[in-house]
């Protein structure tokens, strides 16, 4: 019986990944990647990881592909060339993939490794439950699971700066002084004056500005 | 079912994803095969977890899709900060890091 399962779940992988590459509108290349994903959650199943099946459809196939969803629906779903035609690439890549699969298979079906043709080591009660799952990430895994836990919150800083909606455009600068000025002093060499949304002065932007002063009006003040 | 024969769908998988991040020119695709082939690691991850009947093979996984998930994370902010700048959304368009 776990054959039939093994075989369904496997073919099942296999195509969605196959549709990933080969559908040319993103939201179908998504949903396609959704079918993979449950798909490979019943090959956990399979082998005795229901915690992990569990995960996998619950932050994969639901939270991280809505997200995808949401970025395509933004951007337009409008249909993509599956590649650039008369490029290398469009021959070597498939080439290159059949030959990697070859030797993947070679290596694998010909490997010395003994447990690798039986059904896998006898099994202790609990194998791949929850309680098993935490209680090694809280003992033995702790180093990794706090690490894992700064890496995610860096991430989610890091993507809220990354897309978060510029103000103004290029060029026209906010009224009054910026409250970043006074930490980062201007021609320090930040990355907003790389970015050419502060532009670096050659001198002390105080003292250019007490001199133009004194002059009529129309003259361009130097300040930022 | 044999371990070994998880491994073949495994490679498959990871064969399949490496092709597609040469062949697709659409960043989001990119990234789709970046998820097939972590997916493919963690299949074979378990699959030698289920050999040796020891369950530091699926902690591995899991800190993978963690990891995954991260990547999904900045790479869709960049997709996004992308498009709001008006740039065109093909890799090959956008190639001015490489001078």
């Amino acid at each position: 019986m776990s054959e039939v399962f093994f075989f369904i779940a496997g073919v099942g992988a296999i195509a969605g990944a196959m549709g990933v590459i080969a559908l040319s509108n993103p939201f179908y290349t998504v949903l396609s990647l959704v079918f993979h994903l449950l798909s490979l959650a019943a090959l956990f199943l399979l082998l005795h990881a229901e915690f992990l099946a569990a995960a996998q459809v619950v932050v994969y196939a639901g939270a991280v592909m809505v997200l995808y969803m949401f970025v395509v629906a933004y951007i337009g779903g409008q249909d993509t060339p599956l590649s650039a035609s008369g490029s290398t690439l469009r021959t070597a890549a498939p080439l290159f993939a059949g030959v990697l699969a070859v030797e993947l298979c070679i290596a694998v079906l010909g490997s010395g490794l003994k447990g690798i043709s039986s059904e896998g080591a006898p099994l202790a009660a609990g194998f791949g439950s929850p309680a098993q799952i935490g209680q090694l990430l809280l003992t033995k895994f702790l180093l990794a699971f706090e690490v894992a836990s700064y890496l995610l919150l860096v991430a989610a800083v890091g993507a809220v700066i990354l897309a978060r909606r510029r103000a103004g455009l290029v060029g026209q600068e906010p009224e009054g002084k910026p409250f970043l000025s006074v930490l980062r002093p201007i021609g320090t060499g930040t990355t907003a004056e790389s970015a050419g949304r502060i532009q670096p002065l050659p001198t002390q932007p105080h003292k250019e500005q007490l001199e133009v002063e004194g002059e009529p009006a129309g003259t361009p003040g130097g300040g930022a | 079912m044999a371990i070994g024969w998880y491994l073949v769908v495994s490679a498959f998988v990871f064969c399949i994803g490496a092709a597609g991040v040469l062949l697709r020119r659409n960043p989001l695709v990119i990234l789709l095969c970046l998820e097939l082939m972590l997916n493919a690691g963690n299949l074979a991850l378990i699959a030698f977890a289920r050999m040796h009947g020891n369950g530091d093979g699926q902690i591995f996984a899991l800190i993978v899709m963690v990891v995954a998930a991260c990547e999904v994370t900045v790479g869709l902010g960049l997709i996004v900060a992308i498009y709001r700048r008006r740039l065109p959304i093909d890799v090959d368009e956008l190639r001015e890091l490489q001078g």
